[in-house]
């Protein structure tokens, strides 16, 4: 929005305080539109956010209850409030859900060779996955494929996950009235035919909106140093990031792996403030590495797009996908995620 | 810009960056034009290394920012408000443009030869300050200014 905008904002607000008396069910809706006008005025960006620590709601949670979301690669998403959706009502959901499925499969929208229809869709919720007491819970959908003997009750291959969830969600909860559930952030593991059809039918049934989370190059960094400033025991994986260089015909990668320790060691030099990283450390963390970069192979990395960041905390790439490699880290990274998701809702 | 219908005669100078070379006899610069590319933190980089060259006098009406790629939010490394900020500092409006995009670039040019004919005094009654404070009123002053 152009900054030019803001001054309507000043006059306004003294004639909707006056309103407030005659609309009452428009509160929500008014928070929501001055959040937004307080967007669009000048309000720097968050200088400071605090480094992914395990929330106490987390340490009571046994980490192998989230193990199955570590390791994979996740597609984002980001999702509007969902309308009357309801914890209670998760296996009519499951059954609606099945039959929306097969019948769309059954149209020949969605075709693969050798699939059989027997398909169940899995709703449940994952308790303990969010920052606040605010937060709605967390919940999970998974299709899985029924085995055809039904001796073996075991064989139930998971075909597609997807999971909803906010994280310190506190500026989007604010805002929305009564009858709808904000879990804006969505990720999705599958096929992509399979993510379309269940998002069909969440955009039929919740009139909700889904659209897909590109991951800026500033966003990136930002990732790339909140988890090299994560406390790790034992480092998993280099460091890489990897960089794009517009050119023609075909654009170049160019790929940069350092060792854990030493990311760490730059880190630790850089920061000041225990607790909190500032846009100040960021850049000085970056800077140092695009110069080191120019020191030996005289390339101006930050002429160039950062594309993927991967770290032993976790991997993300510009496209909007994550892979989440430590539980101990997983609320901070759900809470960037969220937030970035919430601005894109914005 | 170069293609836009002006009475006197329009040049136009680029430059990767500043200072220019001193040796070469030039005629009087009216308007400088910083232009900074979202996508590349080098670019906004250039632009504050140039700033410093910059006589002060420009700074009255004189020079602008523009910024370009904001439409492409998934390839931006420099953020939005970081550019705000630097309009905002050296007191100079700040014009936002995809210059990849066609129409865009023709309305921009349209817009800058029209600000250049106030700054070369061609335009009789509005003066380069006077059209600086005009753009700057609808502007909200930024918290430190209160």
């Amino acid at each position: 929005m152009d900054p030019y905008d803001t001054p309507e904002s000043t006059p306004r607000h003294g004639a909707s305080s006056r309103l407030k008396d005659y609309f009452i069910g428009a509160t929500p809706l008014r928070k929501r539109l001055e959040a937004v006008r307080k967007q669009a005025s000048f309000v720097p960006t968050p200088p400071r956010r605090k480094i992914p620590q395990c929330s106490q709601l987390q340490e009571d949670n046994d980490p192998q209850k989230f193990a199955f979301l570590l390791h994979k690669q996740w597609t984002l998403y980001s999702l509007t409030p969902l309308y009357k959706f309801s914890y209670t009502n998760l296996k009519e959901y499951s059954r609606l859900l099945s039959a929306f499925i097969a019948a769309e499969k059954q149209k020949g929208l969605a075709v693969e060779v050798g699939e059989d229809f027997n398909i169940k869709v899995t709703f449940s919720t994952l308790l303990g996955m969010k920052g606040t007491q605010r937060d709605p819970e967390a919940f999970l959908v998974q299709i899985l494929s029924k085995s055809q003997l039904p001796s073996e009750n075991r064989g139930q291959k998971v075909l597609w996950t997807g999971w909803f969830c906010c994280v310190f969600g506190d500026s989007l909860l604010e805002t929305v009235p009564e009858d709808f559930t904000c879990v804006p952030l969505f990720l999705a593991n599958g096929a992509e035919t399979n993510t379309a059809i269940v998002g069909t039918w969440f955009q039929e049934t919740f009139d909700c909106h889904f659209s897909s989370l590109a991951i800026n190059a500033f966003n990136l960094s930002w990732m790339a140093a909140m988890w090299t400033a994560c406390k790790m025991d034992q480092y998993m994986a280099t460091t890489e990031f990897l960089w794009s260089v517009p050119c023609s015909p075909q654009s170049l990668d160019i790929s940069y792996a350092i060792h854990p320790e030493d990311a760490k060691a730059l880190w630790d030099s850089v920061h000041k403030t225990p607790g909190e990283v500032t846009q100040e450390e960021v850049d000085l963390f970056m800077d140092c590495l695009y110069s080191h970069f120019h020191r030996h192979f005289k390339i101006h990395l930050s002429a160039t797009r950062l594309v993927r960041v991967s770290t032993s905390v976790a991997s993300a790439h510009t496209d909007g996908k994550i892979k989440i490699l430590c539980h101990k880290y997983l609320i901070g990274i759900l809470a960037y995620l969220t937030e970035l998701a919430i601005f894109q809702i914005d | 810009m170069l293609k836009e219908d002006c009475a006197s005669e329009l040049r136009v100078h680029l430059a990767r960056s500043l200072p220019l070379p001193s040796s070469v006899d030039r005629p009087r610069i009216d308007l400088i034009v910083f232009v900074v590319n979202l996508h590349s933190k080098y670019s906004l980089r250039n632009v504050e290394e140039s700033l410093h060259h910059v006589d002060a006098t420009f700074f009255l009406g004189k020079a602008a920012f523009l910024a370009t790629g904001a439409g492409r939010e998934s390839h931006c490394s420099v953020h939005r408000n970081t550019i705000v900020k630097l309009a905002h500092t050296y007191r100079s409006p700040l014009f936002f443009c995809d210059l990849e995009i066609e129409g865009f670039r023709a309305t921009m040019a349209q817009r800058l030869v029209r600000m250049l004919q106030i700054c070369a005094g061609h335009v009789p009654g509005v003066s380069a300050l006077n059209l600086l404070s005009l753009l700057r009123s609808s502007e909200t002053l930024a918290p430190e200014d209160l």
